[in-house]
C-alpha cells in the first residue's frame, strides 16, 4: 500500500502550508507597505500559475543552485507549500475581513497588544469563518499530492502507474486508487461540516 | 556565471533559445495547444455545470441524488487520477472500432477533453448551485407581487440577480481549470508545459524555458482576472452586493 507516500506528504504540507498562508494572510493585512506589497505580489504570482509549474521551478533549479539533486520528497513538499501557502494566505485574508471591525476596536480600546488581540479575539472568529473554505483547500492540497508522482516520487498515483504498467490491468488499477482517494477526500469534506455546526456562536451558546 | 549571495552558479544564461529555430514554435504550439484544450474542456465543463447544478436544486429527490453522486465522485480524485483512468484505463472497455478511431484522431486530447471536462464539470456544479441558492426567494416573490409576470421575473429580477452572483466564482473556476490543463502534459498533449519542459530537455536551459512558460500562465490567468474584476465592478448593483464596493484591503 502507497496511501503513506501520499499521506507522508499530504499531511506536513497541509500544517506547513496553513502556517504560510497566516503569516501571508496577515502580511497581506499589514498596514506598512514593506509587507504588504511583497505579499500581495507573492500572493498573486503564485495564484497566476499552475501548481505543475512550481513544482518543475523547484525541480529543475534547486539542483542548479545547490549543485546537488534534491530528492523527490523535499522539491514536492516545499513546491506544495509555497504554491498552497499563497491560496491559504488569501482565506485567512478573507477570514480576517470577515471579522466585524467593532471586534478589534473593542480589543485595542482594552488595551491588548497587536499580537494579543490577534491571537485572543480575532484569529478565533476568523479561523471559524475560515473553517468551510479551509478545509476545501485541505482536500485541493491532499488531491494535488498527486502530481508528485511527475516528479517521481513514491505516492499512490505513482504506484498504480508502476503496478498498472506491470499488471496491464489499467481499469481496474485506476478505478481502485480513485476510491482511495475519495474514500480521503470526502471524510475530510464530511468533518468539516461537522466542525461547522459544532464550532458554530449559536451552539455552543445552547451548550454552554 | 552568475554571483547569488555566497554562492556562484556554474549556470550561463541564453535566452537566445527561447526563440532558436523550433523552440519558438513549440512555445506557439503549446499556447495554442492550451487554449484549445482549455476552450474546448471549458465548453463542456459549463455545460455538465449548468445541468447538474441545477439538478441538485431540483424539488425531486432521485434526480437530486443522481446529481450530488456525479459532483461528489468526480471532485474528490485528483484531476492527474482521472487523466490518467480516462486515458489508460476507459479505453481498454471501449469496443476495438472506437478504439481504434480514438488512436487515429488524437487519444490524448480526447481523454484530457474528456478528463478536465468531467472533473471541472463537477466543480462548476458545485460553484452554480450554491450560486442558485444564494438569490433570495423573496426577491422574486416580490417581483410577483407587484404584478410582474414569471418570465418577466425571471427576466428582470432572478437572472440579473443570479448571474452577478455566479459569474465571479465561475471565472475563478475557469482560471483553476486554464491551469490544470497544464496536467495534460503527463498523458502527452503538446501544450504549454510539455513544450517547456521539451525545451528543457533538448537545451538543458531550465530557467529561460520555465520562466517562458511561467509568464504565459501568469499573463493569461491575470488577463482574465483582470477583465472579469472590470466587468463585475461595471454591473455591480449598487447596495445590494457590496462585493465590488468594498475596499480592496
Amino acid at each position: 500500500m502507497f496511501t503513506g507516500g501520499t499521506l507522508r506528504l499530504a499531511i506536513p504540507a497541509i500544517l506547513l502550508g496553513f502556517c504560510v498562508g497566516v503569516i501571508l494572510g496577515l502580511a497581506r493585512l499589514a498596514q506598512r507597505p514593506w509587507i504588504h506589497y511583497p505579499a500581495a505580489i507573492y500572493i498573486e504570482f503564485i495564484r497566476g500559475i499552475p501548481l505543475i509549474m512550481v513544482i518543475f521551478w523547484f525541480w529543475y533549479l534547486v539542483p542548479i543552485f545547490l549543485g546537488r539533486p534534491v530528492p523527490e520528497y523535499w522539491v514536492a513538499l516545499t513546491a506544495f507549500v509555497c504554491f498552497e501557502g499563497a491560496y491559504i494566505g488569501e482565506i485567512v485574508r478573507a477570514g480576517i475581513q470577515s471579522v466585524p471591525r467593532g471586534q478589534i476596536d473593542a480589543a485595542t480600546a482594552t488595551g491588548l497588544s497587536y499580537i494579543e488581540m490577534m491571537w485572543g479575539v480575532i484569529l478565533p472568529q476568523a479561523i471559524r469563518n475560515m473553517i468551510p473554505s479551509l478545509v476545501t483547500q485541505f482536500i485541493v492540497l491532499f488531491k494535488d499530492t498527486s502530481l508528485a508522482s511527475i516528479i517521481g516520487m513514491m505516492d499512490l498515483t505513482k504506484a498504480a502507474q508502476t503496478v498498472s504498467q506491470r499488471e496491464l490491468r489499467p481499469f481496474e488499477m485506476y478505478f481502485f486508487i480513485a476510491v482511495i482517494y475519495w474514500v480521503f477526500a470526502y471524510g475530510m469534506s464530511r468533518l468539516s461540516q461537522w466542525l461547522e455546526i459544532r464550532m458554530s456562536p449559536e451552539r455552543s451558546a445552547s451548550c454552554g | 556565471m552568475l554571483l547569488s549571495g555566497f554562492f556562484v552558479i556554474p549556470y550561463e544564461f541564453r535566452w537566445g533559445v527561447l526563440w532558436e529555430s523550433p523552440h519558438g514554435l513549440w512555445i506557439l504550439d503549446g499556447l495554442l495547444m492550451t487554449l484549445k484544450l482549455s476552450a474546448l474542456s471549458w465548453v463542456f465543463a459549463v455545460i455538465l455545470g449548468i445541468l447538474f447544478g441545477a439538478l441538485r436544486t431540483f424539488p425531486f429527490p432521485p434526480l437530486r441524488a443522481i446529481a450530488t453522486a456525479y459532483v461528489e465522485f468526480f471532485r474528490n480524485v485528483p484531476l492527474l487520477v482521472w487523466l490518467f483512468f480516462w486515458y489508460f484505463g476507459a479505453p481498454e472497455v471501449f469496443p476495438a472500432s472506437v478504439r481504434q478511431w480514438l488512436i487515429h484522431h488524437g487519444m490524448e486530447f480526447w481523454s484530457a477533453v474528456a478528463g478536465i471536462s468531467v472533473y471541472h464539470g463537477a466543480r462548476m456544479a458545485e460553484v452554480i448551485r450554491a450560486g442558485i441558492q444564494s438569490i433570495p426567494k423573496t426577491q422574486f416573490e416580490a417581483g410577483i407581487s407587484s404584478g410582474l409576470s414569471i418570465p418577466q421575473a425571471y427576466r428582470f429580477i432572478v437572472i440579473p440577480i443570479a448571474l452577478r452572483l455566479i459569474v465571479p466564482p465561475v471565472t475563478n473556476e475557469s482560471v483553476n481549470l486554464l491551469k490544470n490543463s497544464s496536467l495534460a502534459m503527463t498523458i502527452g498533449v503538446a501544450e504549454l508545459t510539455f513544450a517547456t519542459r521539451q525545451i528543457e530537455t533538448y537545451t538543458a536551459k531550465a530557467i529561460e524555458a520555465f520562466t517562458a512558460g511561467t509568464l504565459i500562465y501568469l499573463i493569461l490567468c491575470l488577463s482574465i482576472a483582470y477583465v472579469m474584476n472590470r466587468m463585475e465592478r461595471k454591473f455591480a448593483i449598487p447596495g445590494l452586493i457590496a462585493r465590488a464596493e468594498r475596499a480592496e484591503h
